[in-house]
């Protein structure tokens, strides 16, 4: 498979206040297309910072990052955001929907940028809804929905405009178990169907769900593991 | 994204808060609707004044026999007899020219019965009438066949009248004016007094013909009253009769006029500069309303980016530009001072109709004064809903997400 994202020897460093804060201390890592990889390790290990460098959202302070074999350190903003809009779908362990508008107003979200008119926006959407279960559930405010229904509705904001990378920050980190694994099967459909999903998350079952397993310390990656599809399901060993 | 999407998602926003939405919109409201109150109020006041102008003789010149010298010495003014009769229907014929009259005045003894009173004694066409806004009470004033004819007939003054006739009925009697019998045919309304105090219903007006011929043997006249149709005419009026006078004077150009063109100008150009003055004034006074509403607007914006910093991280998430979010929070504000515009033109006009109920002045809603305000408001609208809608493209996607 090629290599849909490459980051090589990446540093990030925070100014606060008087501090400088490393994030990221030299991070190198290859991605291919269709993987699933998990990423894990303490909080202020840099995981959530290479996500966001990733997801196109931060830039490092130095380094390299190529998406699709592009450069991105040579885009200006507005191509970020058209990157973000075309190529990532980003779901957030905090769901990130818009209060006052409803399931499908959210879904539509990143048609609105990228100019798709109204009726073909509303029908995608639809579809969208329709296949991650929410059909009858349009017209719903986030908060008429379950925690675990308005995750499906980010996830088919983060599909709609058919990016090949999903970005998940945690995205079960606000759910029951079993709302967790209905989520996690949805991820692993959408990399069954060849999106390339990156993952971070605090809970090795849920990191389980992925074929690489990527751990992050202070600011780097200290452990990579690849698992054989057989052994997929079975616990990650605790970091 | 397209302007039509962008109104859309900035209208939609706008409805989740209605109260708020109205409650700044009310700023612009009572901002253009003072500004189209005031404006159409002092446009009311300024016709009036203009009304009042041209009553009291503001669009009227007199024309005077004799030059004014440069040194500002006059050379016998008014006594000397170089204005014929024939100068006044030349001046008639003039585009700007209205009504004009030529007069002749002097003073004689009236009397009627064993009644007698000293008075001024004044020739004039009928035009006179119409160039003072003067007119008479009972009776009639003579007509051009009176001049023509230089008729034996008189008009009486109200101080005249009642001091020659106490409580009866002048018209219809016969007075003697110096030797003269004349016929009263009216009696002119009252006007009181000159600003120096002095009477002016003590008088008495015949035909100019009749005064020329009849009383001072004479054919030229003492002055040309003329009106014009506004005040704004006069300078050009001036020009025209200075420069009719001289040809038929035969003034070589290098000549001074051997008569002098007198005008209000001064006092109307002071007035007018006055009420200019007020428009200003209460024109920029309603203004600042407007200005305190565009700050409404702003703060009610900067409240409302920092409410909805996760809102705009999200969008900047899912691929919004910079552009995008500038531009909806832009199209938010003009839309609330141009809602805010559209209201307040309405009230205000609906306001300057009452108060010309209250103030019984004529208000004048100017399509000027209307486009003024509601471009003001737009203005305000962009203005002021720049910095809080840059501020919002401005935030960092990243933290505005992790903003609680």
């Amino acid at each position: 498979m090629e290599d849909i994202i490459v980051v090589e020897n990446l540093h990030k460093v925070y100014k606060m206040g008087d501090v400088d804060v490393h994030a990221l201390r030299g991070v190198t890592l290859t991605i291919k297309k269709g993987e699933f990889i998990s990423v894990m390790g303490p909080s202020g290990s840099g995981k959530s910072t290479l996500m966001n460098i990733i997801g196109c959202l931060d830039k490092p302070t130095s380094g390299r990052y190529f998406l699709e074999e592009n450069d991105i350190s040579l885009l200006d903003k507005d191509e970020l955001a058209d990157i973000r809009n075309k190529k990532i779908g980003f779901v957030f362990q905090n769901f990130n929907l818009l209060p006052r508008s409803t399931a499908i107003e959210n879904v539509e979200l990143p048609l609105i940028y990228d100019g798709i008119p109204s009726d073909k926006r509303y029908r995608l959407a639809k579809e969208a809804l329709f296949m991650l279960g929410l059909e009858g559930r349009e017209k719903h405010y986030p908060t008429q929905l379950s925690g675990g229904q308005q995750q499906r509705v980010a996830i088919a904001r983060a599909i709609i405009n058919k990016p090949s990378i999903i970005l998940a920050d945690e995205p079960t980190g606000n759910l029951d178990t079993n709302t967790s694994t209905e989520i996690m099967e949805i991820f692993r459909r959408l990399n069954k169907e060849g999106k390339t999903i990156i993952m971070i998350t605090h809970e090795t079952d849920i990191a389980a769900f992925a074929e690489r397993i990527v751990v992050f310390r202070d600011g780097k990656v200290m452990k990579e593991e690849w698992r054989s599809k057989e052994k997929l399901n079975e616990p990650v060993s605790r970091v | 994204m397209n302007p039509l999407v962008a109104f859309r998602v900035s209208y939609r926003a706008l409805r989740r808060n209605k109260v708020r939405s109205i409650l700044t919109t009310l700023g612009i409201i009572i901002g253009v609707a003072a500004v189209i109150t005031m404006v159409s109020l002092t446009q009311g006041a300024k016709r009036i004044i203009e009304e009042q102008l041209t009553s009291l003789g503001g669009n009227s010149l007199i024309i005077n026999p004799g030059s004014r010298s440069r040194s500002g010495v006059s050379k016998g003014l008014g006594k000397t007899n170089t204005l014929p009769s024939e100068d006044a229907e030349a001046i008639r014929k003039l585009s700007t020219v209205t009504h004009v009259s030529p007069i002749l005045d002097t003073t004689e003894q009236v009397v009627w019965g064993n009644r007698d009173w000293f008075t001024a004694l004044v020739g004039v066409s009928p035009d006179f009438v119409f160039i003072n806004g003067w007119f008479p009470e009972r009776g009639s004033f003579f007509h051009n066949e009176d001049i023509k004819n230089a008729e034996l007939v008189c008009v009486l003054g109200k101080t005249v009248a009642s001091n020659l006739f106490g409580y009866q009925n002048p018209l219809g009697k016969t007075i003697r004016i110096g030797n003269i019998s004349f016929k009263v045919i009216g009696v002119m309304s009252s006007i009181g007094q000159t600003p120096g105090g002095k009477d002016q219903d003590d008088i008495v007006l015949i035909p100019y013909t009749t005064m020329q011929k009849r009383i001072l043997g004479v054919n030229y006249v003492n002055n040309i009253s003329v009106s014009v149709r506004t005040s704004k005419d006069i300078p050009f009026a001036e020009a025209q009769i200075t420069q009719l006078l001289r040809e038929r004077h035969r003034i070589r150009p290098n000549m001074e006029d051997d008569f002098y063109v007198k005008t209000q100008l001064n006092i109307i150009e002071r007035i007018f500069t006055i009420s200019k003055i007020m428009t200003i004034l209460l024109g920029s006074i309603a203004s600042i309303s407007l200005i305190v509403g565009g700050i409404g607007i702003m703060n009610i914006m900067l409240v409302s980016v920092t409410e909805r910093t996760r809102e705009i991280g999200i969008r900047m998430a899912v691929g919004a530009k910079e552009r995008d979010i500038l531009i909806q929070f832009l199209i938010e504000a003009v839309a609330l001072s141009l809602t805010g515009g559209v209201i307040g033109i309405v009230l205000g006009i609906a306001g300057s109709k009452i108060s010309s109920l209250f103030t019984h002045w004529p208000t004048l809603v100017s399509f000027g004064s209307i486009l003024l305000a509601f471009g003001f408001a737009a203005i305000v609208g962009i203005f002021f809903g720049l910095y809080p809608a840059s501020k919002a493209s401005k935030l960092d996607p990243i933290e505005a997400l992790r903003y609680e």
